[in-house]
């Protein structure tokens, strides 16, 4: 089901201010794809080649235990990091890329990324004009209403509970309509009715187009929402399942097996 | 949501360029300072209390106020730049805000002159307080020398924050922060602090405008090196 009439449905076709990300559509390549990738701080291999492929509004959700190197793919897939080796690409363009490359990238982070000095509505104005979105108040006010934060807009991140500030956290990505989202632990510190609004939110987002990876241990909310999943371990995908994707218990038998190994 | 809203949310971006860029970024920093008051606040006092320590320290039969002031005056302003580059970059730690600002779609080098430009305007700002303050402190009459003094003032607090602003982002994720920021960037300073400490004595000693040319040439030369290679070189700091 798609809705392109929503707010937070990606401008596929039409963020490409300086030309150097064609539409995944138009050119039949993947939206985001890693061709094995890999990352080494000093001699440690963060990750260990990673090979991956979404499609337009196909979701991924990794899984794997602390120190699986998933945060560091997910960094180097939204071009914060750069791979040692391999090659990481939005809609055929390779990462980092220019700015109309990484314009269609959101990122969410179990850390918000916010200012708390600032308020919700001022944090989510400051990425819509980085963004260059044509009018960042609208924009802000827009989205924020959408992830049903607009009551506490005019209040400084400091002074909102850690699941607010975690929805403010993503409307922040959000705001600019991105074409692939890449979330890290986007479910840390919501309660259970925050967890639901963010599942519905990213669910909302899936239908309208948006390709996502979400990092996470919660295997509920992250299988009923994805096309693929895939467990990490030591660098590598140790699993990886298309749709559809394993049932939820099975998947929990999966992942503390694994979990337990390289325990 | 009404139409109009959800066309301005999905409406085709325009990345902003380098100077739209640095300008958003110096406006949020200046914003967040002007709410906290955390560095200004701090810098003024701490010039404050400097100068006037200098002051009583001071004999005034051994030391002549006009050789003394222009020292004084240079010594104060390397330390405070200091104070606020320190927490330049500091506001994006506990949170990770320079992720948001890494991962945003404007050049790498718009985040390095937008940090440059709100440290510029606080440096400036401490300077607006402190020269006439040292001016009344030491008796220091500067109203014939005033424009070329604030000339060599400006170009300074340039040369300083370009150099200061590198190596506050490159200080900024180590554990001795406080203590690498100075190893670092106080022997770039000294081709900084040098003319422009002679030429700011010179003039407050009364020699013509003239004079001090060569050394307002050299400052300019200076800032325009370190401005250029410091924005070239920040992206590098970035990499892990």
């Amino acid at each position: 089901m798609t809705d392109p009439s929503s707010p937070l449905a990606p401008a596929v076709s039409s963020t490409a201010p300086r030309g150097d990300a064609p539409s995944a559509q138009s050119s039949g390549q993947p939206a985001l794809e890693a061709r094995n990738v890999e990352r080494a701080f000093g001699t440690r291999r963060a990750v260990a080649g990673v090979s991956l492929a979404l499609d337009r509004g196909e979701c991924l959700a990794l899984f794997g235990p602390n120190g699986a190197g998933k945060t560091t793919l997910l960094r180097m897939l939204g071009g914060l990091l750069r791979p040692t080796r391999g090659e990481a690409f939005i809609d055929g363009a390779a990462l980092p890329g220019g700015g109309a490359t990484r314009a269609r990238v959101g990122v969410i982070s179990h850390q918000t990324m916010l200012y708390d000095v600032l308020t919700a509505r001022e944090n989510v104005q400051l990425a819509a004009r980085l963004y260059g979105v044509h009018d960042p108040r609208a924009a802000a006010a827009a989205t924020l209403e959408q992830l049903g934060a607009a009551r506490y807009a005019d209040t400084p991140v400091r002074a909102l509970s850690r699941g607010m500030q975690q929805r403010v956290s993503v409307a922040r990505a959000v705001v600019h309509a991105p074409a692939v989202l890449l979330a890290d632990e986007p479910f840390t510190g919501l309660d259970a009715s925050g967890a639901a609004a963010l599942s519905e939110m990213l669910a909302e987002l899936r239908a309208t187009g948006t390709t996502m990876v979400i990092v996470t241990h919660h295997l509920e909310e992250a299988l009923g929402l994805c096309t693929q999943a895939a467990i990490m371990r030591d660098g590598r995908l140790v699993r990886h399942d298309r749709a559809p994707v394993p049932s939820r218990d099975e998947y929990t038998a999966l992942y503390r097996e694994l979990a337990a190994d390289a325990a | 949501m009404p139409p109009d809203e959800r066309a301005v949310v999905t409406g085709a971006p325009r990345v902003p360029g380098l100077l739209a860029a640095s300008l958003v970024v110096a406006r949020k920093d200046i914003v967040i300072e002007l709410r906290s008051r955390s560095v200004i606040l701090s810098a003024i006092t701490f010039t404050l209390l400097a100068l006037t320590i200098f002051f009583f320290a001071w004999d005034p039969t051994a030391v002549a106020s006009i050789d003394l002031a222009p020292g004084v005056v240079w010594v104060i302003f390397v330390f405070v730049g200091l104070l606020a580059l320190h927490r330049s970059f500091g506001v994006e730690q506990p949170t990770r805000a320079i992720d948001a600002l890494v991962a945003a779609p404007i050049d790498r080098e718009a985040i390095f002159l937008g940090k440059l430009l709100a440290n510029l305007v606080f440096l400036l700002l401490v300077e607006v307080v402190a020269l006439p303050a040292a001016a009344i402190l030491y008796n220091v009459p500067v109203g014939a020398y005033a424009l070329p003094l604030v000339g060599i003032a400006v170009l300074a607090a340039v040369g300083l924050v370009a150099v200061g602003t590198l190596f506050a982002a490159m200080s900024v994720n180590t554990r001795l922060a406080e203590l690498l920021l100075p190893l670092l960037a106080l022997p770039f300073f000294v081709p900084v602090i040098l003319p422009a400490a002679q030429a700011s004595a010179r003039l407050m000693s009364g020699r013509p405008a003239a004079e001090v040319a060569g050394y307002i040439k050299l400052l300019a030369a200076f800032d325009v090196v370190f401005l250029v290679v410091c924005t070239l070189a920040y992206p590098y700091t970035l990499e892990e």
